[in-house]
């Protein structure tokens, strides 16, 4: 059988060792009305059997080509080093424990060290953690965290946060004692204003005033950020934010049908020790060698258990890892020219958009950086045209927003060549 | 041996990556943004050649111990192979390259591998429905306690309580709280099973589940389950599986049928999907009929031979997760069922049982084992019994590490002194189980010849013992403003 060690042999010798002569002989504290007979699976498959099947359940989906991917909506196409997969493909990352026994895990570690320093000065905040799940559970723990801290029980979503998001924040919210209301009022009983930059439209938001606002009814600024915008975009800690969560899919990381990914979250250094989930410091051994330990463990599950403000025991180590790998393949000009690149197809796929008869842009008014919504007639005869031509188009938002009836949000990386980008607008406009 | 952090192998001006130019005449956001909406300074990012990142982290590499080079007998982890044929499965390009929000016709592939895996899982565990979408076993055992609660709501019951064993992992009780419960716990009997008297008086028709791993933290199976499942039921709360210790029993018995409504898996446990030094995982839950209007949208479904995701489900407890959860995990977990089948997986529990079994006999009179046997996939031994000679668990764990074997869970259960709790699992030849053996008993001999040289140990790995107390003063001293040293990111000193 695949992955089994023992032989019959081996079996035999090893009940002998113990002193019993059968395996029930092992398993006498299970009552008998609880023993199974057998396990209702088929039979085990070869490797060979085992990978047709699967692979015929991966041919039975269909994948769009990268350059003809134009539909974001939280998760996006981007080019990915092959330095990316060449280090997360190491056994020595990939099948290492959570690191326990920190000298036998400062691989692990210093790498997690590099994405905290990565991810603290892509925000401009003091410090990052280890990683979290994804984007929408950074954004209800950094809610949780400003519920402690400010002693208030409500949290305001401003603008078009992903909707996802706000679910997860609604059900992490039930049971918390955490209300979640919309608009960007705060009052005496908000703990956060809550914000994405770009939104889930695609357009800035001004993030400077709603932060001053939140700031003003004594609650904490959560900026929800894509961490590439912040190559051209001011970062959250230069306008004040207190904490900065997203989603880190893009540095890296393939869509795979929605993950695994990685969130990300950033801090004021008064708020660390509120701060969810897994920290490395800088430490050094008895002959001066430098290593890296988690610490501040006095904040988690395990030593607060029910006293602590999150369950987290985790991160999502290897894909932060993958993050990590990116982000200094790249460097900070490296990420600004994907951004630049990224803003000027942007731009030049919502101007020939804009000149289709019947479409217009949702919101002319607003900015945005490579995410835009427009007013489309009839989206959905439109979506399947494009999709015959191979095209993924724009991401349809009315199932979300009702009040958006026929906005359809479409997005443009440095994957979608000129090329691809005429390919679009013929489709369109044929 | 130790490696520079990126930032200080970081040359300026070195190498710029060669990416795409747009290649459509557009204005850059310097020309079209507002100038307050820019960013002001470039992040502070590492600047590295690509032959210089890949010697960079190949050395990082080489300072992890992990499962493909050692045996990590970690207790409550079940740390096995983790088969190659998943990584290339969770590779393909039909499953890799699949957008969330693609149309459901055209992800047929991959709904039809969660529904299949989906039916597995109930087979394995004896349960009605599971949900994928846990990213993780803390964010699974909270989302069956956020089910149950509704379940209770929904009755119009509010119940206040949830019951853990003292043997419990710490997620248990934060789970339960930050679901609103407060947490009642329950004593473990001398034999290290649940005490039926104390469960008893803890019960109330205040408490709304009690959280119990079968077998439970010291390995034991706990015999009287069937009792405490009607108990618990008699009033009117349900009993909740965490998953941690699944790998015990498959094929031979099953939670659901155990009295068990909701049941926590670890994929990153039992079903093989790597830990990824640290996550990564998955954590589905099982539940019985009662529970299934309340888990979390969307479902996935089969009608017609098609699938679908079903939102409409009014009594979900909402989205615990975006998307349909760590969909890459599954695929590798799904392949790993595929191959193993159900003779596999069974006969992977007994060998599990056996390891643990025959290391137990191994180590007997070696440490102290305060528990009659047999175990099940994993025991729990102390060093308890060597405090005479001042040695202590962490000694015995640092010891190791020079032996070139991770170190068993140290320090936990927390209901026994000094324990070492040791999961061999189904993966490990009987040559490495006696290796680690010999290992241990290397490690006490040193402890008792030369103390001085054990409580310094390890003095093999790449950096010695790390001080972490050191470390935490540091950061106290950084968090309230007297030191500038951060600790816990690097920071370019200016000069």
């Amino acid at each position: 059988m695949p992955y089994l060690v023992h032989s019959p042999q081996d079996r035999e010798e090893m009940l002998a060792a113990i002193g019993v002569e059968s395996m029930d002989q092992l398993l006498v504290d299970i009552p008998a009305s609880l023993r199974v007979d057998e396990l209702k699976l088929p039979d085990g498959l070869s490797e060979f059997d085992t990978m047709a099947q699967v692979q015929s359940l991966a041919a039975k989906n269909l994948v769009f080509a990268d350059r003809l991917t134009f539909r974001g909506g939280g998760v996006y196409r981007r080019f990915i080093p092959t330095a990316v997969a060449a280090v997360t493909g190491k056994p020595e990352f990939y099948t290492a424990y959570t690191p326990y026994q920190p000298e036998a895990s400062q691989g692990t570690l210093q790498a997690i060290f590099e994405f905290q320093t990565l991810i603290a000065e892509l925000t401009g905040l003091d410090v990052a953690n280890a990683s979290l799940y994804d984007g929408a559970t950074a954004v209800a723990e950094a809610s949780m965290m400003a519920r402690v801290q400010t002693g208030r029980d409500e949290i305001l979503v401003a603008g078009y946060l992903h909707p996802e998001y706000l679910e997860v924040l609604r059900t992490f919210g039930e049971g918390r004692g955490m209300k979640v209301r919309k608009g960007d009022e705060p009052n005496a009983k908000t703990a956060a204003v809550v914000f994405q930059q770009p939104d889930f439209l695609g357009l800035l938001v001004d993030a400077r005033a709603l932060t001053e606002r939140a700031h003003a009814a004594g609650a904490l600024a959560i900026a929800c950020v894509d961490p590439i915008s912040l190559a051209i975009l001011a970062p959250p800690g230069e306008y004040g934010a207190d904490i900065a969560v997203g989603e880190g899919q893009q540095l890296g990381l393939a869509p795979s049908y929605g993950g695994p990914h990685v969130g990300f979250i950033a801090c004021r250094k008064d708020l660390v020790r509120r701060l969810p989930g897994r920290l490395i410091g800088s430490s050094h051994d008895a002959q001066g060698r430098r290593g890296f330990v988690l610490t501040l463990t006095a904040r988690e599950q395990h030593i607060r258990r029910e006293k602590a403000t999150s369950n987290i025991c985790t991160n999502h180590s290897l894909c932060a890892l993958a993050a990590s790998v990116y982000l200094t393949y790249m460097g900070a000009s490296g990420l600004r020219q994907v951004a630049e690149t990224s803003f000027k197809r942007a731009r030049s796929l919502a101007d020939r958009l804009g000149k289709v008869p019947g479409w217009e842009p949702a919101f002319p008014e607003r900015q945005f950086l490579n995410e835009f919504p427009m007013i489309v007639p009839k989206p959905r005869p439109l979506l399947r045209k494009l999709a015959k031509k191979g095209i993924l188009g724009g991401l349809e938002v009315s199932r979300w927003f009702r009040e958006l009836k026929g906005v359809v949000t479409f997005t443009c990386t440095e994957v979608n060549d000129p090329a691809a980008i005429d390919e679009l607008v013929q489709a369109v406009t044929s | 041996m130790t490696e520079l952090l990126s930032f200080e192998l970081s040359r300026p001006g070195a190498y710029e990556p060669r990416l795409p130019e747009a290649g459509v005449s557009a204005p850059t956001p310097a020309e079209l943004l507002p100038k307050e909406t820019l960013r002001a300074e470039p992040p502070d990012l590492p600047k590295l050649s690509e032959p210089e990142i890949m010697r960079h982290y190949s050395r990082l590499a080489s300072l992890n111990y992990s499962i493909s080079e050692q045996f990590y007998p970690l207790g409550s982890c079940t740390m096995k192979y983790n088969p190659v044929a998943n990584e290339a499965a969770a590779a393909l390009p039909g499953f890799a390259g699949l957008h969330p929000y693609q149309d459901e016709a055209t992800t047929q592939g991959a709904l039809e591998l969660m529904w299949r895996l989906e039916r597995a899982l109930c087979a394995v565990v004896g349960v009605d429905r599971v949900t994928l979408q846990p990213a993780a076993g803390a964010h699974g055992e909270w989302t069956a306690l956020r089910m149950i609660q509704a379940y209770h709501r929904s009755k119009g019951d509010k119940r206040t309580e949830v019951l853990v064993p003292d043997s419990a992992h710490g997620t248990n009780p934060a789970s339960a709280a930050l679901s609103g419960f407060s947490v009642v716990e329950v004593r473990s009997g001398p034999d290290g099973r649940i005490s039926l008297a104390d469960l008893e008086s803890k019960l109330s028709p205040r408490v709304a589940a009690l959280m119990l791993t079968n077998p439970n933290t010291l390995g034991l199976f706990e015999r009287e389950i069937l009792d405490v499942a009607e108990m618990v039921h008699a009033t009117g709360a349900m009993l909740y599986y965490d998953g941690a210790n699944l790998n015990a029993f498959m094929g031979v018995c099953r939670p659901g049928d155990m009295g068990f409504d909701a049941v926590h898996m670890n994929l990153h446990k039992t079903f093989t999907t790597p830990h990824g030094g640290g996550g990564p995982g998955a954590g589905p839950v099982g539940v019985k009929a009662d529970l299934v209007p309340f888990l979390p949208h969307p479902t996935v479904e089969k009608a017609d031979g098609e699938f679908k995701l079903d939102y409409r489900r009014p009594q979900s407890i909402g989205r615990v997760r975006s998307f349909y959860g760590n969909f890459g995990m599954l695929v590798r977990a799904y392949t790993y069922v595929l191959a193993m089948g159900g003779d596999g997986l069974t006969q992977a529990s007994l060998d599990a049982v056996l390891s643990a079994n025959y290391l137990r006999k191994q180590v007997e009179g070696v440490l102290d084992l305060p528990h009659e046997g047999p175990c099940m996939h994993e025991f729990v031994a102390s060093a308890h019994n060597l405090a005479p000679q001042g040695i202590k668990a962490l000694d015995v764990a640092k010891g190791l590490l020079d032996r070139d074997f991770y170190a068993p869970t140290i320090y936990f259960p927390l209901v026994v002194p000094e324990a070492l709790m040791v999961e061999p699992t189904e993966t490990e030849s009987k040559a490495t189980l006696d290796a680690f053996a010999g290992a241990i008993k290397e490690v006490v001999e040193q402890g008792k010849s030369d103390p001085a040289s054990l409580h310094a140990a390890p003095h093999t790995t790449p950096v010695g013992r790390l001080d972490e107390v050191g470390t935490a003063r540091k950061i106290t001293s950084y968090l309230s403003g007297q030191s500038e040293e951060p600790i816990l990111r690097w920071k370019r000193v200016r000069k």
